[in-house]
């Protein structure tokens, strides 16, 4: 693959990033960043080497070729781990540390809430809870869940 | 060949035990096992992945195939994780041949999988295993395989995030227990004092039948007998009055022994904790569970406890007082009580969940507020009192909404008790009426019953509230025992070795570190002599205070082992192993107290002149000495104001006071500028004069007294010499020096090269 700028980006046997720079420098296990994760998520990516630094700012995934952006993006998508609850099955007890039941955009889950302090507020309806193991859970619009989930979801707000 | 023991199937889930069992051949043993929650697409999935001693094993929980990778060179299994969620790879010399994705949660089973991995690699091309460095002990709850210095099992605990359970409340019977002869008192005074507070009602039924209806129909009232009940009134009050305070006296007594001792127990435990505990829990969380939630606990023992406890007894002496007096209208009055009641704590329910929402919207306004002040120069400086104060005005509104909503509920609640008590009295009203018509009870007896039935439907609404109060208890009972629970992980030798004194010579053999799954430190060998000086240098990460909290046993190694002049650490008393340290941080705490007891902190009984020539010799003694009240001044938050160098004289005076043989500077120097930096390396000199010192800095100048410096690199010591050999090695160090001289101006390259900040240093 050649790139436009100069640059060249591909995925070695390994299944790690390879990115060589104008110069023919080349960086194994480069990976991309997203600035602005939750609020503007194809906004400003960054390719980052595995020292921390940045090797390339990608202002946005549409502008690059064709064959980095599906690179770049099945890399994203397999370091992204962010579940979207789409319902609110089931929470063991209205006092924490709880169990939570949900039904999320990669499937049934289940996980466990240590206090309502985890409950954060992104808007004025999306929320974003956290588990006991720092995993992030993304609620994207409360108002838009079930009646059911609603009602379990506002014990904790 | 079976050298570790090996796993039997029957820790696996059971969905897998058929599968696995008809996938493997002859003289094959599964050693470890894990199960993977996620595909490699990050969706919801089981899979399991199996380490045998012939080969790895995989399967998806839907798929039919299991793969298998036989044992070969350069196999090799991995892990890394990002943001909560692991990857687990296997590669070969050429590429990856698979991978898998799970949750963080299970890290010891993985770090198992891979130890088992390797070691049976190993054993496949040299035919060698690895001795057993140490036995391996199982978690008896979770199975998972425990290191042996851990006393406790980190899945375990970390899954312990269980709902307390109402039964938490039982344990606290270990601080009632020395207080046993006092409760029995308390409940025999609160048997009686209800037994008194329900002869009044009792007395109104004769009062009524004898004196009041005689005389209606014509008869005088008879004084004798008015006199004889009224006092049996007045008696009773008294005797009520009286009992009610004996026995809320004794109870609050108790109660409040039982809470301070719970309180001085939490606190001794948490202070005997690691570090560790310390650094993965917020101070105001711990604060608020040793204040606050043992104040929870207190009040519901010496006030809801106490009330629900009277209300019972006074529920069923008042029923037994009816039944005897007439069962029938005793039965009446009573069915409905527990329909009322439930009513009452269907509306309370609603009514809790509004004030916990309230509660919570009360914290936001506080967090608000708490944001705003403290950067009040901030919000100042690019002018934005107006949008801090529309924030403040956002929260307040919604706090307004809920406050309105929860009210609507809270509004109705008193009349809804007060009619539901109504109803009540109007069924014993038409019931006693028409038993009264029926001659078969008096005046009286509806009386008394009607006395008696309306004290207990005011007691409902509090007996309702019993529900979430000890809810609420026994999930303050939980935090506390959550602490209490906690064993030390680093724990008091059972047979520990007593040294006098000490000649200080500190040798880490094999010394590794792992914290969780991330392993810190690895392989670390090093003798340092008595008296002599060495530096840690290397960027931030790369295990300079990991080394030295490990020395200080603020953890415990989790391989290898640290000696004091031969003696395992570990086998030394903590204290007293402490005792010979003295620890000098960049960020010096001062205590609330004077100067003088601030220099005295780890030697309390220290004199005056021991005090001051420590001060002198820390070049601590002018500077005391211009403050108003000298060495009396008053130090720490709400005292005098001192500049971070003068903090960090006194902290070096009180390292020098206790005289420790061992030495710890850790970054002492780095937040202070030139200037000052210069008096407290006056200040150290004097201070590290014979002792074993070990100080880390960023900046590469201040540590060239050091004899050696050992040069660390994630977690690994690369280099060791000292100034000049290493810059003459051209390796590590070499860079690490000039990537910090590059930063310096050339007129003045010793001083800038100190003041230029750690930044620089860190970035390299």
């Amino acid at each position: 693959m050649s790139g436009a700028d100069g640059y060249q980006l591909n995925r070695n046997s390994y299944g790690r990033l390879v990115f060589t720079d104008r110069s023919g420098l080349m960086q194994e296990g480069v990976v991309p960043v997203r600035s602005f994760p939750i609020t503007d998520p194809d906004q400003g990516i960054a390719l980052i080497n595995s020292h921390g630094r940045e090797l390339l700012w990608i202002e946005r995934l549409a502008d690059l070729p064709e064959d980095y952006r599906a690179l770049i993006e099945s890399e994203l998508a397999s370091r992204e781990f962010m579940p979207e609850i789409k319902r609110v099955l089931k929470v063991s007890s209205f006092i924490t540390p709880n169990t939570w039941q949900v039904e999320t955009d990669r499937g049934e889950s289940t996980f466990i809430l240590k206090g309502e302090e985890d409950i954060r507020r992104l808007t004025a309806s999306s929320l974003m809870i956290t588990d006991s193991y720092g995993i992030h859970f993304l609620i994207r619009d409360r108002l838009a869940l079930d009646r059911h989930s609603r009602k379990l979801l506002d014990h904790f707000l | 060949m079976q050298q570790i023991q090996s796993l039997s199937l029957n820790n696996l889930p059971s969905i897998w035990v058929e599968a696995l069992s008809s996938q493997l051949i002859a003289e094959e043993n599964v050693l470890a096992w894990l199960e993977i929650d996620l595909d490699t697409q990050l969706h919801f999935a089981t899979s399991l992945v199996v380490v045998t001693n012939k080969r790895v094993l995989t399967k998806m929980a839907s798929d039919e195939i299991w793969q298998e990778w036989r044992y070969q060179k350069d196999l090799l299994l991995t892990q890394r994780d990002y943001a909560g969620v692991g990857c687990l790879e296997l590669f070969d010399a050429h590429a990856r041949l698979a991978y898998w994705r799970y949750r963080l949660g299970n890290d010891i089973a993985v770090s198992r999988l891979i130890a088992c991995f390797t070691q049976q690699r190993d054993y496949y091309l040299t035919g060698k295993l690895p001795v057993a460095e140490y036995t391996q002990i199982q978690c008896p709850n979770c199975t998972a395989f425990l290191s042996s210095e851990q006393e406790e099992c980190p899945v375990c605990d970390k899954q312990s995030h269980a709902p307390p359970s109402t039964w938490t409340l039982l344990r606290l019977w270990r601080f009632a227990k020395p207080y046993k002869g006092r409760l029995l008192i308390g409940f025999l005074l609160t048997l009686c004092s209800t037994a008194a507070t329900l002869v009044p009602p009792y007395l109104t039924m004769p009062l009524m039948d004898n004196v009041l209806i005689p005389y209606q129909n014509g008869q005088p009232i008879n004084t004798d007998l008015v006199t004889l009940y009224l006092s049996g009134l007045l008696v009773a009050a008294v005797l009520a009055w009286m009992l009610g305070w004996a026995r809320t006296y004794m109870l609050a007594l108790v109660s409040e022994r039982i809470g301070a001792d719970l309180r001085t127990t939490t606190y001794e435990h948490l202070l005997s904790l690691s570090q560790e505990y310390f650094g993965g829990k917020r101070t105001g969380d711990l604060m608020a569970r040793i204040g606050a939630e043992t104040d929870r606990i207190n009040l519901f023992i010496s006030l809801h406890l106490l009330d629900f406890a009277t209300d019972v007894i006074m529920i069923v002496m008042t029923a037994a007082i009816l039944i005897s007096i007439n069962p029938w209208l005793a039965l009446v009055t009573l069915v409905p009580l527990p329909i009322i009641a439930w009513l009452i704590h269907l509306v309370r329910d609603r009514l809790r969940i509004g004030f916990e929402k309230v509660d919570r919207i009360w914290a936001e306004v506080n967090n608000v507020l708490a944001d705003t002040i403290p950067g009040i120069r901030v919000v100042k400086a690019f002018a934005q009192e107006k949008r801090e104060a529309a924030r403040f005005h956002a929260a307040n509104q919604r706090n307004l909404q809920i406050n309105d909503r929860v009210n609507r509920i809270w509004s109705l609640f008193t009349p809804t008790v007060t009619l539901l008590t109504e109803v009540g009295l109007l069924v014993v009203w038409v019931f006693g009426i028409w038993q009264i018509s029926k001659d078969e009870i008096t005046v009286g007896v509806l009386t008394a019953f009607l006395a008696y039935i309306g004290r207990f439907y005011m007691r409902l609404d509090t007996m309702s509230r019993i529900v979430s109060v000890t809810q609420k208890a026994a999930a303050g009972t939980k935090r506390i025992f959550d602490i209490l629970d906690h064993v030390s992980s680093v724990p008091e030798s059972s047979n520990p070795v007593h040294l006098s004194a000490i000649q200080g010579q500190i040798e880490l053999r094999n010394v590794g570190f792992r914290y969780g799954t991330r392993s810190i430190t690895r392989d670390i060998n090093l003798v340092i002599k008595p008296g002599e000086m060495i530096g840690l240098v290397g960027h931030s990460g790369s295990g300079k205070s990991t080394l030295v909290n490990l020395i200080c046993r603020f953890y415990d190694v989790t391989e290898g082992m640290i000696l004091i002049d031969g003696h395992d650490i570990r086998s030394l008393p903590i204290a007293e192993y402490r005792k010979h340290i003295g620890l000098v941080l960049q960020e010096p705490f001062l205590f609330y107290g004077t100067i003088a007891e601030n220099i005295a902190y780890g030697k309390p009984d220290a004199t005056r002149s021991e005090i001051v020539s420590a001060a002198r010799a820390a070049h601590a003694h002018e500077f005391i000495l211009r403050l108003p009240h000298g060495y009396d001044s008053l130090v720490g938050e709400r005292g005098q104001a001192l500049s971070g160098g003068e903090r960090q004289r006194i902290s070096i005076a009180r390292a020098l006071l206790i005289d420790p043989r061992i030495l710890i500077l850790d970054e002492a120097t780095s937040s202070v500028d030139t200037t000052t930096e210069k008096d407290i390396q006056k200040a150290l000199d004097n201070l590290v004069l014979g002792r074993t010192t070990i100080a880390i800095a960023h900046r590469l100048s201040t540590l060239r007294e050091a004899s050696r410096l050992i040069v660390l690199d994630r977690g690994r010591i690369v280099e060791i010499g000292n100034h000049a050999e290493l810059m003459a090695r051209e390796g590590y160090y070499y860079r690490l020096y000039l990537a910090q001289a590059r930063n310096v101006d050339t007129e003045d390259r010793a001083i800038v090269s100190v003041t230029e900040h750690s930044a620089a240093g860190e970035r390299i």
